[in-house]
């Protein structure tokens, strides 16, 4: 029974890890030695800045997005898969720097109040955001420092 | 009559096996899933998944009749928020019927009529004898224009035996600070919250379009109470309050994050009216047994609270999310449960790194209306496993509590829709 079990909890990730890379870009994992070597500098994101990223994840992020970024049901959303999260990097780094109340994700409400996190540094921000976007199953382009800085200059509130 | 014996054949097994020849003289034998619905009972109860409804399944009352109501958290797919199940065979049930369009959690019934709330409304439905309802589409809105802010928007309802209905109204807020869930930020000051949220209003179950200005505000310093129920042998209203979260988060200097695990306790208050339980200005440490002082309002995480406020009746595991209160008068369970306590702990999500916690049942011995003794797990792993549980991620999460008119305990799980049946069978 146990055995049936892990089966199916196996067979579940798997199903979800197929649909969310999907709806993303493929993982750039190297398949062909052509692949590995056309594979730009870009693409490759710094494994200090994960490490670093997920440092700032584990303080101000986890408790509510939880470990797995699965976020909680109806109340705090999932940063898995989801175009907040991958799509457009404007709208991500301003959900951050002013927080996130009463709007749906993917036609879900969310009940509980994301504050706002503009105390964090322009690095820092840049670091959690690159590490949330290849985490979970996620894999979207890094964000940059300078970026942040760009998009928090011009951010109303 | 074949399908029923070759039902009863297929059923009929594991625990209740020996009773499956009796079974099929009586078409209303409660036959115990073979692996109690995946439950962990004490000896001698026996659990079976009344029905899979795939939908968000809130809370959930049943008739003297035994007909089965429950309130979904939204519409399902064909845009009703009130399923009616009708007893099938072997103690099982099917879906028959659905209607109203909104979502909510409380439902509610007593002989003659029905109530259900949506996150901001009372509605009340008649029922026939039979313990149908009769006008589905045209319920009578009791109350209106009740606070709805999405943190805390459950609108949980009961009854006293004097034709008062009671509803929650949760602040809309954690703590309230100036900015909800901002690390550092403080409490305001005399909190405006708590004017129209944050406690338990008390209107009439009989008069119409009731609004603020009709009603009680019959006890406050509520935070959140999504379950609650009327003690007869106190005549007395208990309610569950969902403790605040984020002590850590908000302020570090002051919580590591096991005591951010561990506190505030969830605890349960018996009510009279007038009653204040401190929320936002304390929350109860259930490892000192005192009142504290929130950090918001100067707290340290040492100094007691200063204003007048009720001791809670009992106190449970942090975070762990009572969603639902039962007393229990039936007569199937053996005689220590008669006017106890039933909680359903929908489960904790804030108290990571530490394991998350609850997914159970839990049950509170009472005497003479109050508690007395420890409370222990009654129905556990609604998680599916241990590691499910310890990670936040359930397979059910039960919500909803009600008796039958057997004296059967029916549990709803809102994550996938399971409603549940807890019997016992004698030895």
């Amino acid at each position: 029974m146990k055995q049936i079990f892990i089966v199916v909890c196996a067979l579940t990730l798997l199903s979800q890890s197929a649909v969310a890379q999907q709806k993303t870009p493929p993982k750039a994992k190297p398949t062909t030695k052509k692949a590995a070597t056309a594979a730009p500098k870009t693409a490759a994101v710094a494994a200090a800045t994960l490490t670093a990223g997920k440092a700032v994840y584990t303080q101000n992020c986890l408790t509510c997005h939880m470990a797995d970024g699965g976020g909680v049901e109806r109340m705090n959303p999932p940063l898995n898969g989801t175009t907040w999260v991958l799509g457009d990097k404007t709208r991500l780094v301003k959900v951050v720097l002013n927080g996130l109340e009463g709007e749906d994700i993917d036609g879900e409400s969310y009940a509980s109040v994301m504050p706002a996190f503009d105390a964090l540094t322009d690095k820092q921000i840049s670091d959690v955001l690159t590490y949330v976007r290849n985490s979970f199953g996620n894999k979207a382009t890094a964000i940059s420092a300078a970026e942040v800085k760009t998009i928090r200059a011009s951010n109303k509130k | 009559m074949k399908k029923h014996f070759s039902r009863y054949l297929l059923l009929s097994t594991g625990l209740v096996g020996s009773l499956s020849l009796f079974a099929l003289t009586s078409e209303n034998k409660i036959v115990a899933d073979p692996d109690n619905a995946g439950l962990k009972l004490p000896a001698g109860f026996g659990a079976l998944k009344v029905a899979e409804t795939g939908a968000r399944t809130r809370h959930i009352t049943v008739t003297p009749q035994g007909t089965i109501y429950v309130k979904l958290n939204r519409p399902n797919k064909e845009g009703k928020g009130i399923l009616m199940l009708r007893e099938t065979s072997g103690g099982k049930a099917e879906v028959v019927n659905g209607f109203s369009n909104y979502g909510g959690t409380g439902i509610y019934s007593v002989p003659g009529f029905l109530y259900a709330s949506s996150n901001d409304a009372v509605y009340r439905y008649k029922l026939s004898p039979k313990g149908e309802v009769t006008n589905p589409t045209q319920p009578e809105k009791i109350i209106t224009g009740l606070i709805n802010r999405r943190q805390h928007e459950s609108k949980s309802i009961t009854q006293d035996k004097a034709g008062n209905i009671y509803v929650n109204i949760g602040a809309y807020s954690n703590a309230c600070q100036v900015k909800d869930r901002q690390k550092g930020s403080l409490g305001r000051p005399n909190c405006p919250i708590l004017d129209s949220a944050g406690g338990i209003w008390q209107f009439r179950a009989d008069k119409l379009n009731q609004t603020y200005a009709n009603g009680t505000r019959y006890a406050t310093g509520l935070r959140n109470v999504v379950g609650l129920d009327w003690n007869t042998q106190a005549n007395q209203l208990f309610v569950m309050q969902h403790g605040r979260d984020q002590l850590h988060d908000n302020f570090p200097e002051l919580y590591d994050t096991k005591q951010s695990a561990e506190l505030p306790a969830e605890c349960m208050y018996a009510l009279n009216k007038g009653d204040n339980a401190g929320w936002p200005y304390m929350y109860y440490d259930n490892v000192q047994r005192k009142k504290m002082m929130a950090p918001e309002y100067g707290g340290d995480g040492k100094k007691e609270a200063t204003g007048n406020y009720i001791d809670p009746a009992a106190a449970y595991p942090a975070h762990t999310a009572p969603n639902a209160l039962l007393f229990y008068t039936g007569t199937m369970f053996p005689e220590k449960y008669r006017n106890g306590a039933f909680i359903a702990f929908h489960g904790s999500w804030n108290r990571a790194p530490e394991p998350q916690k609850g997914y159970y049942i839990a049950f509170q011995p009472f005497k003479d209306g109050k508690p007395s003794g420890e409370w222990e797990v009654f129905a556990d792993n609604f998680a599916g496993a241990p590691d499910k549980a310890a990670a936040g991620r359930p397979d059910h999460k039960p919500c909803g509590l009600a008796q039958g008119p057997d004296g059967s305990l029916y549990v709803t799980d809102d994550k996938q829709g399971t409603i549940y049946r807890i019997v016992y069978a004698k030895k």
